[in-house]
Parts: structure tokens; sequence; C-alpha cells
């Protein structure tokens, strides 16, 4: 066993276990996006920073950060506040995210993690290059737009599905998830239509056909149940 | 099985079923056939292994890698400070038009490839373009178009 402080309470965990795993034991909160339990650690999203304070105030992500004997970690602080909001209204300011006409309206976790965070205004100009809505497919659309480039739809279909349709084309603000080598998702040969990507989706970028404005509910939580049952190899 | 698809796959023999070998193989298939279509990148995609999406998320992030045909020449304008500050928005606007081309495209006669760089490590000329290896300096929107005007 490993024993650390987490906001000043002696916390215990596994050896491999991530801060963010052994604060969600303790009932600590640390915001999370690009993380999914059921999927690997990115560390994309940069919002469960933490602060170590015996690392010379370094500040790590917990998704991604196993824990060590003796850690000093500060999960919530005026500063990592700051940090996180100013993390959050980057990713508004890049795409559109306007919740009135959103699918995910209600049910959004970059919406949740606004209100968490008391994001009340974006300080930075918006960007919102437009992107294209492609409805290819039978059953779901990706809207470019809403997406928030965690990853999550990327690494749910090739961890948790194995068919790895989804990758990431081109870089920084004009980077899309996209099928295959970019063609249309209805085309793809190697989706299989499971969905796991739309649950996945922790804003409306996926949703599926048919539902309008604030009636599209995700189920992140059915990957790591898929996981779970699954025999191991 | 096409002609293309066919020369792809006996250049990655030698990376076949290793995956980590993803960008030396692309290079290599690049540098026979000048760029890299879908055919050639599904192609690398089952020799070594690697789901397509992976290998469209290499050949997009890196400015090397290109997925049309260069044309004859390759105009490289350069935008990095010291141009910019002189102009260098001025010439490549001047430049699409006079090509009908935006940046990273080629010419409709397959000519001109117009391309941007961040230097070219000779800032005194700024604003500088390059056109294969030959450096054009001190421009401005009319000499840039008598330039290309002038290449054969």
């Amino acid at each position: 066993m490993i024993t650390l402080t987490i906001d000043g309470i002696r916390v215990q965990g596994e050896e491999g276990e991530t801060v963010l795993q052994v604060a969600k034991k303790a009932g600590i909160r640390i915001p999370t996006l690009c993380y999914l339990e059921g999927l690997s650690p990115r560390g994309a999203c940069r919002l469960c920073l933490v602060e170590v304070r015996n690392w010379g105030g370094r500040l790590v992500p917990a998704c991604a950060t196993p824990v060590q004997e003796g850690m000093e970690v500060v999960a919530n602080s005026a500063r990592l506040q700051e940090l996180r909001r100013a993390i959050l209204e980057m990713l508004f300011a890049e795409r559109n995210h306007i919740c009135a006409f959103c699918v995910s309206n209600g049910h959004c976790e970059l919406q949740d993690l606004a209100a968490e965070l008391g994001m009340d205004h974006v300080r930075y100009p918006y960007r919102w290059l437009p992107f294209f809505v492609d409805l290819s497919h039978a059953k779901y659309g990706i809207d470019h737009n809403r997406c928030v480039l965690c990853g999550r739809c990327v690494r749910a279909c090739a961890e948790v599905e194995g068919a790895a349709t989804w990758g990431f084309s081109g870089r920084g603000i004009s980077t899309l998830v996209e099928a295959d080598l970019g063609e249309p998702w209805g085309q793809s040969k190697t989706c299989t239509g499971c969905g796991k990507c739309v649950q996945a989706c922790p804003t409306g970028a996926l949703f599926e056909k048919g539902k309008a404005t604030s009636e599209q509910v995700k189920r992140p939580e059915i990957l790591a149940e898929v996981k779970e049952r699954r025999p191991r190899a | 099985m096409n002609p293309i698809a066919e020369r792809v796959q006996e250049l990655v023999k030698p990376y076949a079923g290793k995956p980590t070998e993803l960008i030396q193989a692309l290079h290599r298939v690049q540098s026979a056939l000048g760029y890299l279509p879908k055919e050639a990148q599904l192609v690398v995609a089952e020799a070594l292994g690697v789901p397509p999406s992976q290998v469209r998320g290499v050949v997009t992030f890196y400015h090397f890698f290109r997925t049309k045909p260069a044309g004859r020449h390759t105009i490289r304008v350069c935008l990095g400070t010291a141009c910019h500050v002189r102009g260098a928005e001025r010439v490549l606007s001047a430049l699409k038009e006079e090509l009908k081309v935006e940046l990273g495209e080629t010419t409709a006669d397959g000519k001109f490839t117009l391309e941007a760089a961040r230097c070219l490590g000779c800032c005194g000329l700024a604003p500088v373009m390059m056109i294969d290896e030959e450096v054009y300096g001190k421009l401005d929107a009319k000499r840039a178009r008598q330039v290309v005007g002038q290449i054969p």
C-alpha cells in the first residue's frame, strides 16, 4: 500500500493506481473530461490537473499519474480552479458549443463542468471555424462543431470494440475525428455500428439520429461495464 | 489489383507486420510515388497491421506527407516573422489569386504547388519565397506575380 495525502487527507492506494482513482475512492472530487472509466487514460484535456506540493508545486494530470509514497497532492485550490476554468473557456472558444441548440443540452459533461467550475463567461475571443456535420451513418451522426477532441470515441472504438474506426486527422484547431481514411462515416468498412463511441462522447458531437434538442442522453458508464463482463483473454 | 497498390505492396515488404515502422514505410512510399494516395495508405495499413484511421492520422499530422501529387515546381512562401512584418501575406494572396490555388494545393495544369514555410533563413531579403531551389527576395505582390509568370 502507498500512503499519500490529497487536500490534507491521508489516503491509501495500491501500486499502479492513479491519483484520480485514489481520490475517487476517498470521495475527493477532481473534475475530468477526457478520462473515462474502462478506457486507457490519455491526459489530453488537462482538467484533472492537480498540484503536487512536494514536487515543487508541479502540475500533473491526476488521471495519468500513478500514486507515490508521501505525495502531497492538492486537488482543489483557487489556483487550480482558475486553471481549470481557463482550460474550459478555451474549449468553449475553440468550437461552437451553444447549448440551446444542442442535442445534449442538459445531459452534457462539458456543460456540467462549466456549471461546476463557475464558468459564467468566456474571456477569449471565439474562433468557431465552421466544420461539417456527417450524417452518412444510418443510425448516428457526428457534428465536429461540438467536438472537444477528448478522444474518448477513438479509444472506445479501438480498446473496447476493437474496430479502430475512429482516428484523429489533421492537427491543431482543425483536427477532426474521422473514420478510416477520411471516408464519410456511413461508408466505413471497419465500423460495426455498435454505438459505443456515441455513448462515450461527453458532448453532443456524436449523437443518435432522431434526437432533437436536449433529447440525447448518453451512457458513458457502459464502456466500463462491457469491459468488466468480458472474459480475460 | 491496381498498379499503385501493387507497387506499394512491393515497397512496404521490409516493414510487413511491423506497426512501429509506419513512418519509415510512409516515407519510402512517398519518395517512390511522390505522394500518398488513399489506395497507398490502405496497402500500408494492411501490410503493417495498423488501422487505416491511424495511418491517416500520421499522414495528415506531418506536413512532410502529402496526399495529392506535387506540381512540377514547388513554391514556398515564407511566413516567418520578418517576412510577415514586411508583407508576406500580400505576396501570398497575390500568388493565390494568380495561380487560383489555396495553400497546399497544386494548380490545375500541374505546374505549381503552393506551400508556406516558417523561415527560409534569409530574413534580410524579406519577404522571400523559394521556387524549387531558387530564392527570390524583396518581393511585393507585383514582383511575385512576375517571377511566377517567368518560370517555364
